[in-house]
């Protein structure tokens, strides 16, 4: 889903949000999971309408749920990933209990790797305190990722397929996985 | 230029802080307290100045200190005369606070673990200019601990400006040239790159000097219509988020809640002070920084009065 902000500037700003997701299975808590509930389709130029299939779990408040935003830093001109965790009830997932939740191995590699660094700081445009994680050393990574493509060297790299990389590798953390047949389309 | 620098850097607020009734466990309640904070400074380093004022009558239990003003909860990590510059159209001295013990709003402020946490946030954004105006914050992480320390008390303990300018200058980020030419502003913002690797004080095309005007314009273009700027009738005048513009670069953070029609610029402060528009920018950014290299521009707008459509 996109969300634009009405702002000052005669820009339109905006961020994608992906909300209510079930990251995790219920039986697989440990796993890094892909996300069955939750379904994509793509939409023309420069937006991605990502369609939630929600799953209401009546019997287990204990499941995480995420809302995750993508958001242009303007200083360091990557996208950012913000997110914050709450249970069925809505009480919200502190610090320690996020990091409990994320699946083991790959969060821990990316964060011990020094290039992701998770922090609490104000969301910019709901004012509201999420996590964020930290894109400092997000261009040279993408130039790495996008390095070996000799198509990409010569005519660039569209918008849907910078973010679809970008989230390929910051969803990790968060156990987001991206399928194989959407990095394919582009 | 030093002596300014100076004033603006030793400027303080007059505070004065009250405890927030519902921790108030004595009677007769505790008498607020009086403390002058610096501007360049956080209201979360003055908790050990004001916490033995109300230590005795706090009820049991672990501190987790938040301010409000008039209600609104204050956000820790804007330097506290920005806070002030912002909130208090008409300044008000002193500035009535109050300050919670308990009770942290967490779903409101993100978390403070006090002076730790604004020396953090502080490198952060010192981090950010960096990034802004050389591409990388190689200069800033490359910082040896014992000048980490020095640049941080000399924040800290504000009269200190000689050891600030000593360790900052090791940064590299620059000071803005005494001559901009306009054109070759307008054509960097437009092309929305940082100006902070072209030369700043060379090419002037036009002899030209870059204004205060000049910038606000370009950073809030929506707010100067074409007809002139006063002489509109007003009701009404709200507070604008503040802007921040890191020395060298006029990249835009810019909060609105509400449409743009017909509003337009009322005052511009900075550090407290209205400068006039017409003077240099490169003055005001020079002498109006922030210790963490951002320039934060108060501006307050007027909005024209709501004619309501009555039935007749």
């Amino acid at each position: 889903m996109c969300k634009m902000q009405e702002s000052a500037s005669t820009m339109v700003e905006g961020y994608l949000s992906l909300e209510n997701i079930i990251l995790r299975s219920i039986e697989e808590e440990h796993d890094e999971l892909s996300c069955p509930q939750k379904e994509e389709t793509s939409c023309s130029e420069k937006e991605e309408l990502i369609d939630i299939a929600t799953l209401v779990q009546s019997n287990c408040s204990k499941v995480p749920y995420y809302d995750l935003h993508i958001i242009y830093s303007a200083s360091y001109r990557v996208p950012v990933l913000f997110f914050r965790a709450y249970y069925g009830d809505g009480e919200p997932l502190g610090f320690n209990e996020i990091e409990k939740d994320l699946p083991a191995h790959s969060a821990k590699a990316l964060l011990d790797s020094k290039w992701m660094f998770i922090t609490q700081e104000e969301h910019p445009y709901l004012n509201r305190p999420w996590f964020k994680l930290h894109p400092c050393g997000t261009s040279e990574w993408m130039k790495l990722l996008f390095h070996v493509d000799v198509s990409v060297a010569k005519n660039g790299v569209t918008v849907e397929l910078y973010l679809l990389s970008w989230l390929s590798v910051v969803g990790q953390v968060v156990g987001l996985r991206i399928p194989l047949e959407m990095l394919n389309q582009q | 230029m030093m002596e300014a620098r100076k004033y603006v850097w030793e400027g303080a607020i007059p505070l004065q802080i009250h405890l927030h009734e519902s921790e108030v466990t004595t009677l007769p309640p505790p008498l607020p307290a009086l403390i002058l904070a610096p501007r360049i400074g956080y209201l979360p380093l003055l908790v050990p100045h004001i916490k033995p004022h109300f230590s005795s009558t706090l009820p049991p239990g672990i501190d987790t200190v938040w301010f409000d003003y008039k209600g609104l909860p204050l956000k820790w990590y804007i330097p506290t005369g920005i806070l002030f510059d912002l909130l208090c159209a008409e300044p008000e001295r002193p500035w009535n606070l109050t300050v919670h013990f308990r009770g942290y709003p967490g779903n409101i402020l993100i978390p403070c673990e006090g002076e730790d946490s604004v020396k953090w946030s502080f490198i952060n954004s010192l981090k950010e200019a960096a990034y802004i105006i050389n591409g990388n914050c190689k200069s800033v992480m490359n910082m040896s601990q014992p000048d980490q320390v020095e640049l941080w008390r000399s924040v800290i303990n504000a009269g200190n400006l000689e050891a600030y300018i000593r360790v900052s200058s090791k940064l590299k980020l620059g000071t803005v040239g005494d001559e901009y030419a306009a054109d070759l502003y307008s054509s960097s913002l437009n092309s929305r790159q940082s100006i902070g690797d072209t030369d700043s004080t060379g090419q002037v095309k036009t002899g030209k000097c870059f204004t205060l005007l000049d910038a606000v314009k370009s950073l809030l273009p929506e707010y100067f219509p074409y007809k002139s700027l006063n002489n509109e009738e007003s009701s009404r005048e709200e507070d604008k988020d503040e802007e921040k513009v890191p020395s060298e670069n006029l990249s835009e953070h810019v909060e609105s809640c509400y449409s743009s029609d017909d509003a337009e610029v009322k005052l511009v402060r900075i550090q407290g002070i209205e400068p006039k528009l017409e003077i240099p920018f490169s003055w005001v950014v020079n002498n109006l920084v922030n210790p963490e290299h951002f320039l934060h521009l108060c501006v307050c707008l007027k909005l024209p009065q709501v004619k309501i459509p009555s039935d007749t």
